[in-house]
C-alpha cells in the first residue's frame, strides 16, 4: 500500500488521475481477483446447504416426521379473570419446596440463591397461575415454618402480586381438610399417608395433586379410586416426567410407527451416592440433621404404621423402611411406569416377577438396593423390565426397543434403526440411514427434529452434549405438572396423570413389591380386582 | 509493477493464493456456525482447558455475554474470511484472524497432560494446525498481502485521490 502512496505523488501521475479513468485495466482486473473467489464460494455453501437438506428430509420423510412441529407450550387463559385458587400444601419437606416453586412461591432463602447463580429471573419468567398458599400442614415445626415463610414471601413469578390472604398452620391434615377455605392440596408427605388423606380430601371435595406412590396397599387403592371416581375432584398423581416437550415427539413417534413392533421396553434406576440410597439424616458437613420428639408429632407421622419408638433415622430416611414405602419400586419405578404408560397405554401387567437384594448398603434397610422386576404384557406382546442399581451410577437409559428401530428417551430422544431391520433394509443399504448411530435426534433446546448427518452432531447427540439451555429458558416440568392440574380444575377436563392412570401405577407397584417380599410370582385377576 | 520489485511473481502469487485458502476456510467456519440451528459456542468454551478456562466458564455463566460471543464469532469469522478473499482490509483481517485463532488454540491448547472428551481430526503435540493457521495470518498481515491483487488496491488509489482532491 504505501508502495502505491509513493508511485502517485508523481506529477505525471497526478495529471493522468485527473483526466483518464483513474485505474489501469490490469491494476482492476487484479483488485478484484477476490470475486470470482467469492461466487464460486457461494456456490459451493448453496451446493452443500441443499445436499445436506435433502439428506435430511429425505430420512425424515421416508419415516413420516417431516411435519412435525416443536411443541410450544399453551399459555392458559387470562390469569386475572380467573377465580384465585387457595392451596393447601400437606407436608413441607423437600418436594414440597418443588411444588411452591412450580406454583410461584419461594423461601427468601432460596430467592437469595438464585440470585447468586442467576437463575431467578428463568423462575420469575414462569406464568402467573393465579394461585394463593394459604394453608400448611406438617408435623414438623421447622418444615411447617419453611412453609410459611415461603407462603408469606411477597414475591411472585409472571408479575403475579400477593394475594393479601392470610397464610394459616394447621396441626393436622384433617383440620386442614374441614376448613371451606381451602379449595385443593397438594400432598408431599411420606407414602404411607398419599392414599389416606386422598380419600378424605376426595370426600371433602378438595381437588388432590398427590405426590407419587399413589397408594401403600391393595385395600386403600381400592377404596382411594372408588371415592375419587366417585366425586367431582380433580386428581393428579405427581409425575412430572412426561410434561417435557419431548414426549409429545415420542408419542407422535409411537403413533407414526417408526419403532415397528416393540415387544421390550428397559427402564433403569442407576445411582450410587448414599443420598441416592436414601440415607438423608445427615447435612453436607456430616451432621446429624435437626429435629426432635419436641419438634415432631411422631403419632401422627406414623399414622396407621406400626408403633416404633421415635427415630430420626425412621423420620428422614424412611424410604428405607416397608412400613412407610416400597423403596425403589414407589420412589423410581412409579416415574418409568407413568412414563411408559403415558406412551404406550400398557395398564396393568397381567404377571410380575421381581428379583434383588442388599447386596451394598447394608444397614438396617428393607429395601433392597440391587432390584430386576419383569412385567408381562401378553395381550401387547410386550415386556417392560425395570433394572435398578443403587451401586453403580453408570447410564442406563430409558430403551424402547422395536424390531425396525430403539428409541432412547431421556431429556432428549435418540432414534436409531437396527441393523436386521425390515423396513429400513433398503435405506441401510443405500447408506442414506447408518445403524451405527442415531438417524433422528431430537433435543427440545433446538426446538425441532434433527436427522443426524455430521459426525460432530452425531457425536454429540449420543453424549447428549446438545441438551444445553441457550435461547430458550429452561422451563420447570414440575410446573407444567401442576399448572395441568391448576388447569383442568377450572376447566373440568382430565389432568394427564389421573385416578385411571394412578390406579393403574399402583396395581403395578403393589404386584412387583407382593413378588419381592413373596418371592413368587404375581398376577393381576381383573375379574375380582385382585393380586394373586 | 513498480510496487512489487522487492518480490518475485511466483512469491506473490503464493501469498495471495494463502490470503484466499484462508479466507475460504475461515468464511465456510462463519457460514456453518449460521446454517446449524441454534448454534453455540458452549459445547467448545466447557471443552475450554488451560489459562483460558476461568474466562470461558465466565462466557457460559452470563447468557448475554455468551449470546454476544456466538453472535460475534459467527460474523467475525465471515468478515475476516470475506475480507482476507476479496482483499479489503486485508491487514485488519489477518490481524484479526490471527488473534482469534490463537485464542481458540489458548482454549484447547494440544499440550501433555491436558485431555479433552472431543476428538480432534488429526494428531498434536503442542502445535496444532489451529496455532499454525494463526502464524500463517500474522505471516499475511505482517507482508502486504492485500496489496498485490484485492480490493486494497482501489482502497489506497480512492483515498490518495481524495487526498489531492483536498490539496
Amino acid at each position: 500500500m504505501e508502495k502505491e502512496k509513493g508511485q502517485k505523488v508523481s506529477p505525471e501521475k497526478k495529471s493522468e488521475l485527473e483526466q483518464k479513468p483513474m485505474i489501469k485495466r490490469r491494476t482492476l482486473l487484479k483488485a478484484l481477483v477476490g470475486v470470482p473467489v467469492l461466487g464460486v464460494f457461494a456456490f459451493e455453501l448453496f451446493k452443500k446447504w441443499t445436499y445436506d437438506q435433502e439428506k435430511k428430509n429425505r430420512i425424515l420423510q421416508e419415516l413420516g416426521l417431516g411435519e412435525i412441529q416443536a411443541p410450544v407450550i399453551l399459555k392458559s387463559s387470562p390469569g386475572s379473570k380467573i377465580e384465585l385458587l387457595r392451596i393447601g400444601i400437606i407436608g413441607f419437606g423437600n418436594r414440597a419446596v418443588s411444588h411452591a416453586n412450580g406454583l410461584g412461591y419461594m423461601h427468601p432463602n432460596d430467592v437469595e440463591g438464585r440470585k447468586k447463580n442467576e437463575t431467578l429471573n428463568d423462575w420469575l419468567a414462569q406464568e402467573n397461575l393465579n394461585v394463593a398458599i394459604t394453608g400448611i400442614c406438617d408435623v414438623f415445626d421447622l418444615h411447617a415454618e419453611n412453609g410459611l415463610a415461603t407462603a408469606n414471601n411477597d414475591i411472585r413469578t409472571g408479575g403475579g402480586s400477593p394475594s393479601g390472604l392470610p397464610v394459616k398452620r394447621y396441626r393436622t391434615y384433617q383440620e386442614m381438610l374441614d376448613d371451606k377455605d381451602i379449595d385443593a392440596v397438594m400432598i408431599a408427605t411420606p407414602d404411607h399417608h398419599h392414599a389416606k388423606i386422598t380419600i378424605a380430601a376426595a370426600k371433602a371435595g378438595k381437588h388432590v395433586y398427590c405426590e407419587k406412590s399413589p397408594a401403600h396397599n391393595e385395600a386403600e387403592l381400592y377404596e382411594m379410586y372408588d371415592t375419587v371416581k366417585s366425586s367431582k375432584i380433580v386428581y393428579q398423581l405427581g409425575h412430572q416426567v412426561p410434561q417435557s416437550v419431548i414426549f409429545q415427539q415420542a408419542k407422535d413417534i409411537i403413533k407414526k410407527d417408526i419403532l415397528g413392533k416393540i415387544t421390550l421396553v428397559e427402564t433403569t434406576t442407576n445411582r450410587n451416592t448414599s443420598d441416592g440410597a436414601w440415607i438423608r439424616n445427615l447435612d453436607k458437613n456430616g451432621k446429624p440433621k435437626p429435629g426432635d420428639e419436641k419438634s415432631i408429632d411422631w403419632e401422627q407421622w406414623l399414622g396407621s404404621a406400626p408403633k416404633v419408638p421415635f427415630s430420626l433415622d425412621r423420620y428422614y430416611n424412611w424410604t428405607k423402611f416397608f412400613d412407610y414405602d416400597f423403596g425403589l419400586i414407589g420412589q423410581l419405578f412409579t416415574h418409568e411406569f407413568d412414563a411408559v404408560n403415558q406412551l404406550l397405554r400398557i395398564g396393568i401387567p397381567k404377571s410380575v416377577v421381581s428379583s434383588g437384594g442388599i447386596y451394598y448398603w447394608k444397614d438396617n434397610r428393607d429395601m433392597p438396593d440391587l432390584l430386576h422386576c419383569v412385567f408381562e404384557y401378553p395381550d401387547r406382546d410386550l415386556t417392560l423390565l425395570y433394572s435398578a442399581t443403587l451401586a453403580n451410577s453408570r447410564s442406563r437409559g430409558r430403551v424402547f426397543m422395536g424390531h425396525d428401530a430403539s428409541m432412547e428417551l431421556g431429556s432428549a430422544i435418540s432414534i436409531t434403526a437396527d441393523g436386521d431391520s425390515t423396513r429400513y433394509k433398503k435405506q441401510i443399504e443405500s447408506g442414506l440411514i447408518d445403524p451405527s448411530g442415531p438417524m433422528v435426534s431430537f433435543n427440545p433446546n433446538s426446538g425441532k427434529i434433527d436427522a443426524v448427518t455430521t459426525a460432530t452432531e452425531k457425536y454429540y447427540a449420543a453424549r447428549g452434549l446438545t441438551t444445553t439451555t441457550i435461547n430458550g429458558r429452561p422451563v420447570d416440568v414440575t410446573h407444567l405438572h401442576i399448572k395441568e392440574w391448576i388447569d383442568c380444575i377450572r376447566s373440568g377436563a382430565a389432568p394427564s396423570a389421573n385416578i385411571e392412570r394412578a390406579f393403574e401405577e399402583g396395581v403395578a407397584c403393589l404386584m412387583a413389591h407382593k413378588s419381592y417380599v413373596e418371592k413368587r410370582r404375581t398376577e393381576w385377576d381383573p375379574v375380582n380386582r385382585k393380586i394373586v | 509493477m513498480k510496487e512489487n520489485k522487492i518480490f518475485t511473481p511466483l512469491q506473490v502469487s503464493v501469498l495471495v493464493v494463502l490470503r484466499i485458502l484462508i479466507g475460504w476456510h475461515l468464511l465456510y467456519e462463519g457460514f456453518s456456525k449460521l446454517l446449524i440451528p441454534n448454534w453455540s459456542s458452549v459445547s467448545f468454551l466447557k471443552e475450554s482447558q488451560w489459562i483460558l478456562t476461568g474466562f470461558s466458564k465466565w462466557i457460559i455463566s452470563h447468557p448475554g455475554i455468551l449470546n454476544a460471543v456466538d453472535l460475534l464469532n459467527t460474523w467475525g469469522l465471515i468478515a475476516i474470511g470475506a475480507g482476507l478473499i476479496l482483499g479489503l482490509f486485508t491487514r485488519v483481517a489477518a490481524i484479526s484472524g490471527a488473534i482469534l485463532l490463537f485464542v481458540y488454540y489458548l482454549n484447547n491448547p494440544p499440550l501433555i497432560g491436558l485431555e479433552y472428551s472431543v476428538p480432534t481430526e488429526g494428531n498434536y503435540l503442542v502445535v496444532s494446525k489451529t496455532l499454525i493457521e494463526s502464524v500463517a495470518l500474522a505471516a499475511l498481515a505482517v507482508f502486504p498481502a492485500g496489496s498485490f491483487a484485492g480490493l486494497d488496491m482501489l482502497v489506497s488509489r480512492f483515498r490518495n485521490s481524495n487526498n489531492k482532491m483536498e490539496e
